[in-house]
């Protein structure tokens, strides 16, 4: 179970206001999170960096096939992300970076912003308050991955270190 | 239960019998390309504490972004690709005078039909040009992949889209997909593999089928596809590649599709997307007027030979309004080795429009940025706020024909006024 105060965003969040180009210069994440959703102003800075759970609509995090959009995520202290849809690349970065992606439109139709929502991968839902919302649990490869925390982990793991 | 050409090839490049949309398997890509998130790749491979790579035949790295250097940061990550990439003997290495990675491999023959490439560009799906399979990553994918040789990829559902033709006048694969993205917004083909059909598509040059596939990721696509034809062996023949070196590979006629789409091409009209998204288009007399400071003709949607020789031809005789910019970037060397020597190199100079080195340029906001306030419209493939220097700036998107009569006027401009000037 991972969760706590969330920040809700509206439909197609933009890998470009999630990370601007020009600081793709770093790939460490706490670096990446100073300035994560600068183009929105400091104010959602601030509160994204107080918050443990990102809500938002459709499309998320469309555009660019830059893994730092999910990666500053987790630098800024995100453990999930919950949208109503993902962009396939972001989606995937999520995975890859060990951040918990969840589609599940109805919870994200429910939660207000600032609200407290936890998940639940294992079980697949998603509770808010006294409310519980169900999504899909990942096939198992997928949870390979993020029980390592990440592909990289991963491959390290069960490739690299098979070789040695 | 026929299968559609995403389905077939990723069960080719997971060496196994057969393939569902919905499935997730290991796949071993073709090509594994990385550009200027190349340096992120090697370091992650340090931390991974090997350099055992699994192929190195299957590795390309472009310098295509930030190219040249701007600065100590950006050379000093260049300087680490050259070395890594001399110590493995990546022989598909291209300097920061090569252009966008996605045309120099295709120009040089290294994408065929029937492949799976993976690259850490979004618009890698412009490799569906050529009947291959090509998807964006991050570069913990491409490092992955590096190593192990494969990756975890979903079987897309496959969008049938069937073009009609021939186009109006004035009228390109640009405007087609403007108009599609529009239409079905930019996550109607979400996680989808897009294949172009129709009587527009078959025949088509492959820089136009280069703007389709390319612009397919707007749709939020995971690969674009457009079936391999006489124009496809032809391109591959120029380049040296021969029928025996690659399979093509056709969807069944009772392939399952989730959706299909039929577009009129006699009914379109230039298309324009406006800010802050690629799915906010307007037919061009719905914005006609509107004032530039900038027009950027450039990125891996519009910047081919043809792209270029259709502006010129537009911008020849005709002067850059008064206090606009047209900034030219040639996709690739070999664009501008081109038109150099045809004459469209002066063409634009006469004009008053100032060139750049080939690479990404404007488009991944190096170079021809904006200061609040301006508007610059765009030949590119994306509009988002801030992706062309400040927040508070308005990135229009249109063809290259619209780029040029909009350079002309200083304000955007229906190009079919100049064709009808020479009729």
């Amino acid at each position: 179970m991972v969760g706590g105060t969330c920040i809700k965003f509206g439909d197609s969040i933009n890998t470009d206001v999630i990370i601007p180009a020009r600081y793709l210069v770093s790939i460490d994440p706490q670096e990446l999170a100073e300035h994560a959703f600068e183009p929105l102003g400091e104010e959602v800075q601030n509160r994204l960096r107080q918050s443990k759970v990102v809500v938002a609509g459709v499309n998320f995090g469309c555009g660019s096939a830059r893994e730092q959009a999910a990666s500053c995520l987790v630098g800024a202290g995100i453990q999930v992300v919950i949208a109503k849809s993902f962009a396939r690349v972001f989606f995937r970065n999520s995975i890859n970076t060990g951040l918990l992606a969840v589609e599940c439109p109805d919870a994200v139709e429910h939660i207000g912003d600032g609200d407290s929502v936890f998940v639940d991968a294992t079980e697949g839902t998603v509770t808010v308050g006294s409310d519980t919302f169900h999504f899909e649990p990942y096939p198992e490869s997928l949870r390979k991955i993020l029980d390592a925390g990440g592909l990289i982990p991963y491959v390290t793991q069960h490739v690299v270190a098979g070789r040695r | 239960m026929g299968k559609t050409f995403a389905e077939k090839v990723m069960a080719k490049a997971a060496g196994i019998e057969q393939a569902t949309a919905g499935q997730v398997i290991n796949v071993y890509p073709d090509l594994i390309m990385s550009h200027a998130a190349s340096w992120r790749c090697i370091r992650t491979l340090e931390k991974m504490g090997t350099d055992e790579l699994y192929d190195v035949k299957r590795i390309a790295m472009v310098m295509d972004h930030n190219s040249p250097a701007r600065t100590a940061k950006t050379a000093a990550d260049q300087k680490l690709c050259r070395a890594f990439a001399k110590s493995k003997g990546i022989d598909k290495f291209y300097d920061v005078d090569a252009g966008i990675a996605h045309v120099v491999l295709m120009e040089d023959g290294h994408v065929r039909p029937g492949m799976v490439l993976i690259g850490t560009d979004s618009h890698s799906t412009i490799y569906g040009a050529l009947g291959a399979a090509g998807t964006g990553v991050g570069f913990s994918e491409v490092t992955a992949t590096w190593v192990s040789g494969y990756l975890w990829m979903k079987v897309p559902n496959s969008i049938k889209v069937v073009i009609n033709g021939p186009l109006s006048p004035g009228t390109t694969a640009k405007d087609v997909m403007l108009k599609l993205i529009g239409d079905v917004s930019a996550d109607g083909g979400t996680y989808c593999s897009i294949e172009f059909h129709g009587s527009y598509v078959r025949g088509l040059s492959v820089s136009e089928r280069m703007t389709l596939c390319n612009l397919a990721m707007e749709l939020g696509a995971k690969f674009a596809y457009v079936p391999p034809d006489e124009v496809t062996r032809a391109y591959l023949a120029e380049r040296g590649v021969q029928p025996h070196e690659y399979e093509e590979i056709y969807p069944d006629e009772d392939a399952v599709y989730s959706r299909v789409i039929t577009v009129e091409g006699a009914e379109l009209t230039p298309q324009i997307a406006c800010p802050h998204t690629v799915d906010h288009v307007l037919p061009i007399s719905a914005v006609a007027g509107q004032k530039v400071d900038q027009v950027f003709i450039g990125s891996c949607a519009n910047a081919k030979y043809d792209d270029l020789a259709q502006a010129a031809a537009i911008l020849k005789g005709h002067k850059v309004a008064p206090g606009v910019r047209l900034i030219v970037t040639p996709a690739s060397k070999h664009v501008l080795e081109r038109i150099v020597k045809d004459g469209i190199f002066s063409t634009f100079l006469e004009s008053g429009a100032m060139l750049t080195n080939p690479g990404c340029g404007a488009c991944a906001g190096d170079g021809g940025v904006m200061a609040d306030g301006e508007v610059t419209l765009s030949t590119a493939n994306r509009n988002f706020q801030g992706r062309m220097g400040s927040y508070h700036a308005q990135i229009y998107l249109g063809s290259p024909a619209v780029a040029a009569a909009t350079a002309i006027r200083g304000v955007i401009t229906d190009p079919s006024e100049f064709f009808a000037k020479e009729a």
